[in-house]
């Protein structure tokens, strides 16, 4: 490991900017990952209150708490529920998961692990994060202008055409994902070139970090997936503003085209939003019971059937639209063939761990709660699968309880697992294992009982969207709503946690994990140093020592 | 046990009114009980096939996540740092590897067959014996007979309005319900005049999306008379909360007069001569 830079760094040569000007004018990997990181966790601050007002107001039948916040902010209770749907769907997706997973820890990661002195286009780089702070305020704007964007962020039309919504609102919001996708788009060129170009001499792509192949595979969703996303809205934009008409029958459009672009973008989003998940988890997996990644290679190329199928299933979000039989009939098949990937990455962590020597540090708790909690989601997925059985399901809370499991209890673990992972290397600072058990196993139960009801809520036909419900539904609804408060303070707990151990922690060492940990970040000081390796990795076979994959 | 009695006590008491189709003393057969688990009580054989096809996924969706669970419990057990000190380097195992990946392929086919056969099952009828045709508006729904034209809008009943001590539910009631025969072929038809609604009665396992510009086109056969109950399944707007749907499913015969009713009454108001000569003077 000499090779590599564990030594000091010489001032003379390590010209690092300070002040405003090494964030504004940003071209280091680290600190751009830095900036997403800290992007993320302010939108999901607003994210996540916006969905703790949900649950609050739905703890009990009747309008009782956006009554009095719809007043505040000048608008109709019913309206601003449906803002506020909206907006903590369109915040998770676009600016709480996407900036953590592939900006935040996408940017630190990537270029170190595999031994690149940056991203390939440094200055790029900063204007993809720069793009971003204009995006949320332009969604935050949304929710103000007019009577706000009610539409889900599905944004279907007719509802957020000019008949539904006539004000500026929904205009605002698709400028804001305008500049997300802009963004996202000018991400994914530079991973794609980065990983592409710049790996370590002899670090072939069979030899890169399952890691650096999710980020791989999710750059090459992005590049193909976000274009159709920006045509769709470009088109919904000149049909409210310049009097087209793709999406309005009484012009000879078609609402449904809209949701066949949206879905073409939207499924693969969801694995955009969890691919960089599971590159997480086979590494903290593999960390944490010593041993290398069970099946490396069936889990990359299984990672990448799971792009690829991602782009042919759409419309199974489309079962109750009318589409004729026999394409339901077909989307069924793709859908339900994605489980088989799927089920490959499930067993081949569980294979990882058998026989392992494993502690269960809290990243390693995470990683497990993850496994777990994202199978129950893939079952229910497999249930909605089936178009037959989507008649019961869809647009039921059997629906926004399965996608929850997936994403908030699948994408948010893994984000929560890399955090606890990577803090060390990103801050210098050691997290004390007793309080990230804590937030694990609060967290754990209060979004188990958060989101497991629902379940039952929408078998029994709760539908989605829905401020106010028959009172039937009460019981489950209170559960629901106890794991949001016990699910809030753990979150406060975390945050407060987090920022003492900032300010105040010990200093960690350069690798905390011990020999399970193999890939190339564990090889330099903690936090990384400005310039990362003082001389490039050696991977050919004239240096057998270093092999990150295996 | 209640549920039935009450069923056979609305029944009866069905029989005795003569007004029987609009009151609302009809027994609601499929209304969730509190703390409900699973789906609705199953009114037609569609219906009935769901709930079937859910219970025999249910118990795979089980099977499978508490499989998982029992391994990750044993690797905790056998394999934690104590327990097991020094890792094994093993990484590869080719048969394993195929076995996991065609034990969920066999899994799937054999979901996949009955799943099929339900989805060309619920899809259409031939020779419906009714046709009705289902308008979503922002936020009431508009239901037409076509062959008898008999046409009518079907308005969400406020809070104010409902008397929970008759048995009513809030956010549930209008002021006229839908009136279907049972035992009957019934083809639906779905559009909508100006957003995108979902029309839906769990109870039957129809729901399909109004979308304006089309017509789209499923099937029921209601099985146990009733009052069934269903909300708007697609966002819509402000009121997506407020538009609930209802339906009076009564015997064939019971139908034949409220309709042999409506049409006598259509005959009352001015026909389409009469309106065009209306227009013309206009």
């Amino acid at each position: 490991m000499s090779t590599t830079a564990t030594h000091a760094h010489d001032d003379h040569h390590d010209h690092a900017p300070t002040g405003i000007s090494r964030w504004l004018n940003s071209t280091n990997h680290k600190d751009i990952g830095t900036m997403y990181l800290v992007f993320s966790v302010v939108a999901a601050l607003a994210g996540g209150g916006l969905s703790f007002l949900i649950r609050l107001e739905l703890g009990e039948p009747g309008i009782q708490v956006f009554d009095v916040v719809g007043e505040m902010m000048g608008s109709e209770a019913k309206q601003f529920y449906n803002v506020t749907v909206t907006a903590h769907a369109l915040l998770m997706v676009f600016f709480v998961v996407m900036p953590a997973l592939i900006g935040g820890f996408g940017n630190w990661f990537v270029p170190m692990m595999i031994g690149a002195p940056d991203m390939a286009f440094p200055r790029m780089n900063n204007i993809s994060f720069w793009l971003m702070p204009p995006a949320l305020v332009l969604l935050i704007l949304s929710a103000f202008m007019g009577q706000g964007a009610g539409t889900g962020w599905t944004l279907y039309p007719p509802l957020s055409g000019l008949a539904g919504q006539p004000d500026m609102s929904v205009d605002f919001a698709i400028l804001s994902l305008h500049l997300a996708g802009a963004s996202s788009i000018l991400g994914a060129t530079n991973f794609i070139t980065t990983i592409l170009n710049m790996r370590a001499p002899g670090m072939t792509m069979h030899k890169a970090p399952l890691f650096v192949w999710a980020t791989l595979i999710t750059a090459v969703l992005l590049l193909l997936a976000m274009p159709v996303l920006a045509g769709a809205l470009t088109m919904l934009l000149t049909d409210r503003n310049f009097g087209t008409a793709f999406f309005d029958p009484r012009g000879g459009g078609d609402p449904l085209l809209w949701q066949h672009l949206f879905w073409f973008f939207g499924h693969p989003e969801v694995y955009i939003m969890i691919l960089p998940a599971f590159g997480i988890v086979s590494h903290i997996v593999s960390t944490f019971s010593r041993k290398p990644v069970f099946g490396y290679l069936g889990m990359a190329y299984a990672m990448a059937s799971i792009g690829v199928v991602g782009f042919i299933v759409w419309a199974h979000h489309m079962y109750t639209v009318g589409m004729g039989v026999n394409y339901r009939a077909y989307f069924v098949a793709v859908t339900m063939a994605i489980a088989v990937p799927t089920g490959i990455k499930i067993f081949s962590w569980i294979a990882t761990m058998w026989g392992g020597s494993i502690s269960f540090k809290t990243p390693m708790m995470w990683a497990i709660g993850f496994i777990f909690l994202f199978t129950v989601g893939g079952v229910t997925g497999v249930v909605l699968a089936n178009a037959g059985m989507d008649i019961a399901m869809h647009d039921t809370y059997y629906v926004v309880a399965h996608f929850h499991y997936v994403l908030s209890l699948g994408a948010i673990f893994a984000i929560f697992a890399g955090f606890y992972y990577w803090f060390d290397k990103m801050t210098g600072k050691v997290y004390p294992e007793w309080a990230g058990q804590i937030h694990f196993w609060t967290t754990f139960v209060g979004v188990n009982v958060l989101f497991f009801p629902q379940h039952f809520l929408g078998l029994a036909g709760m539908p989605r969207r829905y401020i106010d419900y028959p009172d039937i539904f009460a019981e489950w609804n209170l559960v629901s709503t106890w794991g949001a408060y016990v699910t809030m303070v753990s979150t406060v707990f975390f945050l407060v946690v987090t920022l003492y151990v900032m300010i105040a922690g010990r200093k960690s060492v350069a690798n905390p994990w011990g020999d399970g940990a193999t890939t190339l970040e564990w090889t330099v000081a903690s936090p990384a140093p400005f310039h990362t390796f003082e001389d490039t990795p050696d991977f050919t076979s004239s240096n057998p020592a270093a092999h990150p994959a295996e | 046990m209640t549920r039935i009695s009450a069923f056979f006590t609305g029944w009866v008491l069905t029989l005795v009114s003569t007004s029987s189709a609009w009151a609302q003393d009809l027994p609601t057969p499929s209304f969730p009980v509190p703390w409900q688990l699973n789906l609705q009580t199953p009114a037609s054989p569609v219906a009935e096939q769901l709930v079937e096809f859910h219970n025999f996924l249910l118990v795979i969706c089980t099977v499978i996540s508490l499989f998982v669970l029992g391994l990750l419990i044993w690797c905790a057990i056998r394999y934690n740092a104590k327990a097991n000190p020094v890792p094994s380097k093993n990484a590869h195992n080719t048969l394993l590897e195929i076995v996991w990946t065609a034990i969920p392929v066999i899994i799937l086919v054999v979901i996949a067959v009955p799943s099929y056969r339900l989805l060309y099952y619920m899809d259409r009828v031939e020779d419906p014996g009714l046709t009705i045709k289902v308008v979503g508006n922002q936020w009431y729904w508009t239901y037409e007979f076509p062959d008898y034209d008999i046409e009518f809008d079907s308005l969400p009943l406020p809070d104010d309005e409902i008397d929970i001590a008759a048995g009513q539910h809030r956010l549930l009631e209008v002021d006229t319900p839908l009136i279907l025969p049972t035992d009957t072929d019934i083809r639906i038809l779905f559009t909508a005049t100006d957003v995108l609604h979902a029309w839906t009665i769990p109870a039957f396992g129809v729901k399909l999306d109004n979308v304006p510009g089309r017509t789209n086109e499923t099937w029921t056969r209601i099985t146990i008379p009733g009052k069934y109950y269903g909300q708007c399944s697609e966002l819509c707007g402000i009121d997506h909360s407020y538009m609930p749907i209802v339906v009076h499913a009564v015997s064939p015969e019971e139908f034949e007069a409220w309709r042999a009713e409506q049409v006598a009454a259509n005959d009352n108001t001015p026909d389409d001569a009469n309106r065009l000569a209306a227009l013309i003077q206009e």
